[in-house]
């Protein structure tokens, strides 16, 4: 099993979401987050004082698949993502040792 | 003498419309400290609303207005405001409106002065010592600074005046409050300023505005009380309120597009905040000349205050003093711009009330009552400030701990929060039951 993060422009959230939706992926997490890349930040400017912002907001995709389904996720969201612009994120994927559904106490692939 | 129930109206309505800036300040000033400090921020102003009314029934109006010979300050006179329901205002001349009404109108004047000071010193005084600081600031500053500028004497039958402000005797112009309110508010703020030190972090921590919505709401609300505050001091509904009007509408657009012009090349992009901060600029500079200036030089005065304020603001970061919110930049910079401006545009064709200056042949004489005015107030309000300043920092202290500064002012002074950001709720509800101090920390933190 495997845990495929996306960290992407919150623009494009809409995108990747039907995206995945389609491929028929069984479930997503979506969460607010802060943070910067080779972008670095942006620079703003009050009344003439800059003040450099280093942690930019993204938003973090989570999706948990089945060992087969890894490449064509990542792909997906590879895929809507693109903006072909500085800033477009990064995605991964890491290996997950056992998943439980909490209601019913299935484990592993079944709980996906 | 006849009440004249059209003047009179006009004088009720702008009075309610410069009661209204004071509330709007407080939006413009709170939009722009951080999240934790703008509850503060807007009971400053709200503080000196209730401290300065309070005042000017027992005595304000008395030292600001009555006549005591002298010229320096009026006359304290506890009955002022209840012997005067019967009279018509004499300022200079008989106006055919209550006494009471210009009385109520000049309290908001004397409300909003101290308002304007906040911020200079946000994030980081003492609730108590700022309620302290406003009352004994406005009685020994701005009730005889308006009595210099704002009191023209009272008009006798055979028509001689006695008991002018020294500075309005001498012939120094100032409409609606470009020395007593804006000067003297400006040169206040610096002394503040330098009083109180810079907050914890200036300079090195980002100290952005948290909310520029509210920022330009309360710049709004502003630029609608101005048009009481401008051509409400005309006290009358006539010509020289509707040229006061027109000229602090256009003097103000100028200036939001003078103060932008300046971003765009400076900066590369042109703000919300400089909108916002242009139009206040352009609103301080037309205020002692909206009534004796044309219209096209409205234009030309409004256009080089937003210039000149627009880099006014960057001296603080040189000259190393936290005027937090600009007081120095917009209120003093674009105080000194108006007042003097009267000098090279003013125009006895547009207001015969008025003086010639440098381009209508009136030579170089107005143009130096206006320097004596603006050094004048801006010098006693400096050095008086600076001095009550240091009284009460060394008395009962006027910085709250560098600890509660950084908690954030909204909640040890006020123990309030003004946004309701955390999502997880904040503990239990204790009802009315009494806590202990400890308690209250524990609860709050």
């Amino acid at each position: 099993m495997k845990l495929i993060t996306a960290i992407i422009k919150p623009l494009r959230l809409d995108s990747i979401r039907s995206a995945l939706l389609e491929i028929g992926v069984p479930g997503m997490t979506v969460s607010e987050a802060n943070g910067f890349g080779r972008q670095r930040g942006i620079t703003e400017i009050y009344r003439g004082a800059r003040y450099p912002v280093d942690l930019v907001p993204k938003i973090r995709v989570e999706v948990l698949v089945d060992d087969p389904d890894e490449e064509r996720v990542i792909d997906a969201i590879v895929a809507a993502a693109f903006t072909d612009s500085i800033g477009d994120g990064k995605v991964w994927s890491t290996s997950v040792s056992q998943v439980v559904r909490v209601r019913t106490g299935e484990r592993g692939v079944q709980a996906i | 003498m006849q009440i004249e129930s059209g003047d009179t109206a006009w004088v009720l309505a702008a009075t309610a419309m410069v009661l209204l800036m004071t509330p709007g300040l407080a939006f413009f000033y709170g939009g722009m400290v951080r999240s934790r400090s703008v509850l503060n921020m807007l009971v400053m102003s709200f503080f000196s609303i209730g401290i300065v009314s309070v005042l000017w029934t027992i005595f304000g109006y008395g030292l600001a207005f009555g006549d005591s010979g002298s010229g320096i300050i009026g006359a304290l006179d506890w009955s002022h405001l209840g012997s005067a329901v019967n009279s018509f205002t004499n300022n200079g001349g008989e106006y055919p409106i209550p006494e009471l009404s210009f009385s109520a109108f000049q309290l908001m004047f004397a409300v909003i002065t101290p308002a304007i000071i906040s911020g200079a010193i946000a994030d980081r005084t003492k609730l108590f010592s700022w309620g302290v600081f406003v009352a004994i600031w406005v009685t020994i500053v701005y009730f005889p600074v308006a009595h210099w500028v704002f009191d023209l004497g009272t008009k006798h039958s055979d028509g001689t005046i006695t008991g002018a402000g020294w500075l309005a005797a001498r012939g120094v112009l100032d409409f609606a409050g470009g020395t007593a309110v804006h000067i003297n508010a400006g040169a206040a703020g610096l002394a503040l300023a330098i009083v109180l030190g810079k907050r914890v972090g200036f300079g090195r921590t980002p100290m952005k505005p948290h909310n520029l919505p509210l920022v330009l709401i309360g710049a709004g609300l502003l630029w609608f009380g101005w048009f009481g505050f401008n051509a409400g001091s005309s006290l009358g509904a006539n010509a020289t309120a509707a040229l006061a009007l027109m000229n602090t509408q256009v003097a103000t657009a100028a200036a939001l597009m003078g103060w932008l012009l300046v971003e765009r090349i400076r900066d590369g992009h042109a703000t919300s905040l400089g909108a916002a901060s242009g139009a206040i600029a352009g609103l301080v500079a037309i205020t002692p000349a909206c009534a004796y200036v044309a219209p096209w030089a409205a234009v030309v005065i409004g256009l080089i205050a937003g210039g000149i304020c627009s880099m006014a603001v960057a001296l603080k970061y040189k000259l190393g003093f936290d005027d937090s919110l600009d007081v120095v930049g917009v209120h003093l910079a674009g105080g000194i711009v108006g007042c003097l401006s009267i000098g090279f545009f003013g125009s006895t064709a547009v207001n015969s009330l008025g003086a010639n200056g440098i381009f209508y042949g009136g030579g170089v004489a107005l143009l130096g009552k206006q320097a004596l005015g603006v050094a004048a107030v801006g010098g006693y309000s400096f050095i008086v400030t600076l001095l009550l300043g240091y009284a009460i920092k060394f008395t009962i202290g006027f910085r709250i701990s560098e600890a509660d500064e950084a908690e954030g002012i909204d909640i040890t002074e006020h123990l309030e929060l003004a946004y309701e950001l955390n999502r997880l709720g904040s503990g239990g509800y204790l009802g009315d039951r009494k806590f202990s101090a400890q308690e209250k920390i524990s609860v709050t933190r």
